[in-house]
């Protein structure tokens, strides 16, 4: 995080050619991401979507719980800028406040496939042999089976239990780390030979101080890329699982379960399903961008 | 090469047997009653208690249970839903449509992928390459089944070119507007792949040597430096069925086609949980089949390529 706030800065002071030495490998990708307007508009569009996820009153002074039946399936007026939806609720307020729910599935889930894909990978990595075999049979095993399908099986078993965002971000990072732990466990695989870490080891330091303070930092980068990449599909997996009745369910709040309620009324009341479908799709947009600039500010080949 | 194909028939069976664990645990391990909510609101009846531990064997341990799983499955048995269908005559009924819907699928995502990664491959950094990049961006974007359902409003509903819900049995041409959303983000990865991998032959040696005997452009990279390419482009196609299959659920929930999809689409709303683990089972030994036949085919792509 330091790297950013200092590389960015630097690199806009010292034009076209940023100085090259002294800078990490991180830093000089961190100064690339700071030059491409892309990355701005997209990072200006998470904040946005942030602070209406945060903060959702502040876009709207309609209560998206409040609805008047008389109102069902009016289309876009003024006041109303994107109609309402069967129950007579604003969908503009619903969608502002949907916000909170599929973006924070979308965060807790990359956090948990990372931190379990990351940890299994770099335990595999680090310490080769059986464990290794072991864990990257696992992988294999849980790589074959689609995310989106097996959590259709396992929502389905469990059934309306309640639970809601954190039951759904769990399932889906028990069924998402197997990609990151398998690029954790190859970053680790081409450090764990490296001179720095023969020092270490050398020095006399213990196996776990070496994993985590020498392998883990210089191992991680990829990772991030991956994180980055996968905030945008887990928005995606989250309305599709909503969409299907299977993920959020009402009275929860989500632009998926939003969509799900409105295809009934394609025909006849067609802005209840553009308007959340829209800004799902700017927001995936916005991730989807944002890494896949990452991936190519970390990717050395691109430069 | 029999080597070979034995050593990855050996290597498919731990992951035959991780996978269908995994979906049974999923379906029956996870903490919690199995048969809870299956009668309404009321408490089960005895009755249907005995019964239901009887037929499902809840009173045997959980890995008894996959045994007696794996061998139904065998003789392919899938099990009968709560409301007394048999699960594997129902796939059965559905299989035809998905098949038809997904080969349907590969064939646009591949000729609109490797069409398009070719000719952005034969200019990269240029308008061609720049617009399919980001248009490909914006497609991603959209979630599988908000595309489904604005093609169903736009080109279903106003425009009237393509069936809005599709009729059973189905016929190819009602399924080419689901089929072309469906392969639609697919083919995005697909063209980036193809094209980095002409990019890459492009430059290589046999591409020169095939342009020092004076072959012409379109054979040069039709033949020398596309087939060298293909590699990526079928390891993608292969690994991505299980994708494709995820996103056919979706879009034959959307344009109700009576697919193995649709039944699971249907089997949600109707709480019926066995059925969604017999689809979901064919579907991922179907996946791992595949996966496969894949790897097998390499061969015959690349001849580089030795098994021993």
């Amino acid at each position: 995080m330091t790297d950013l706030l200092q590389a960015t800065p630097r690199a806009a002071k010292d034009g076209v050619e940023p100085r090259r030495r002294n800078r990490s490998l991180t830093g000089e990708a961190l100064a690339l991401l700071g030059r491409s307007p892309l990355v701005w508009v997209a990072l200006v569009v998470l904040a946005i979507l942030a602070a209406m996820a945060i903060a959702p009153g502040l876009f709207t002074n309609v209560d998206p719980q409040r609805c008047i039946l008389l109102n069902s399936r009016k289309p876009p007026a003024y006041g109303s800028w994107f109609g309402f939806d069967i129950q007579g609720c604003d969908v503009f307020a619903r969608t502002v406040y949907g916000a909170r729910a599929s973006l924070a599935v979308a965060l807790l889930a990359t956090l948990g496939s990372t931190l379990i894909g990351g940890a299994l990978g770099l335990v595999a990595g680090f310490n080769g042999g059986i464990i290794d075999a072991v864990i990257s049979r696992v992988t294999d095993v849980v790589l074959g089976l689609p995310t989106l399908l097996g959590a259709i099986v396992i929502l389905a078993t469990l059934g309306n239990t309640g639970g809601g965002v954190l039951r759904l971000a769990l399932v889906l990072s028990l069924l998402g780390w197997a990609t990151e732990a398998r690029l954790m466990r190859a970053s680790v695989l081409q450090i764990r030979n490296a001179e720095y870490v023969r020092a270490a080891r050398v020095a006399g330091a213990s196996s776990l101080w070496i994993a985590l303070r020498h392998v883990l930092p210089n191992a991680v980068a990829p990772l991030l890329v991956l994180a980055t990449l996968s905030l945008g599909s887990y928005v995606g997996t989250e309305a599709t699982l909503s969409y299907l009745g299977l993920g959020l369910q009402p009275p929860t709040i989500s632009w998926g379960t939003a969509i799900s309620d409105a295809q009934p009324y394609l025909a006849s009341a067609p802005h209840m399903l553009m308007f959340p479908s829209l800004v799902l799709t700017v927001t995936v947009l916005a991730l989807v961008m944002l890494g896949e600039a990452v991936r190519r500010a970390f990717d050395p080949r691109s430069r | 090469m029999t080597g070979y194909i034995l050593r990855r028939l050996l290597q498919f069976i731990p992951v035959f047997l991780g996978t269908t664990f995994i979906v049974f645990f999923l379906a029956w391990g996870m903490p919690g009653d199995p048969l809870a909510g299956k009668c309404g609101d009321r408490e089960c009846p005895d009755a249907f208690v005995a019964a239901a531990t009887e037929e499902f064997k809840l009173d045997r341990p959980l890995i008894v249970r996959y045994g007696y799983y794996l061998a139904d499955l065998g003789r392919g048995y899938l099990g009968r839903s709560f409301t007394g269908r048999d699960v594997s005559e129902q796939l059965l009924a559905a299989f035809p449509a998905t098949i038809r819907l997904a080969l349907l699928a590969v064939l646009i995502e591949v000729l609109l992928g490797v069409t398009i990664g070719v000719f952005a491959a034969l200019r990269p950094g240029r308008t061609f390459d720049t617009a399919t990049t980001l248009i490909g961006l914006v497609i991603i974007a959209f979630p599988g089944f908000v595309v489904a359902n604005l093609a169903q409003l736009v080109f279903g509903v106003r425009l009237g070119w393509f069936p809005v819900t599709v009729s059973d049995p189905t016929s190819l041409c009602e399924l080419l507007l689901p089929a072309i959303v469906l392969a639609l983000a697919h083919q995005v990865t697909l063209s980036r792949l193809t094209r980095s991998a002409v990019i890459e032959s492009m430059q290589s040696d046999y591409v020169r040597t095939a342009r020092t005997k004076g072959l012409s452009e379109a054979r040069v990279v039709g033949v020398h430096a596309l087939r060298n390419s293909l590699i990526p482009a079928v390891t993608y196609v292969g690994k991505d069925i299980g994708g494709l299959m995820a996103g056919a659920v979706v879009v034959e929930g959307v344009f109700n086609i009576s697919g193995v999809g649709g039944l699971i689409v249907q089997s949600i709303r109707s709480h019926d949980g066995i059925t969604i683990v017999g689809a979901v089972t064919v579907i991922v030994v179907a996946y791992l089949v595949i996966n496969l036949l894949v790897d097998l085919s390499y061969a015959l792509l690349d001849p580089r390529i030795h098994y021993d």
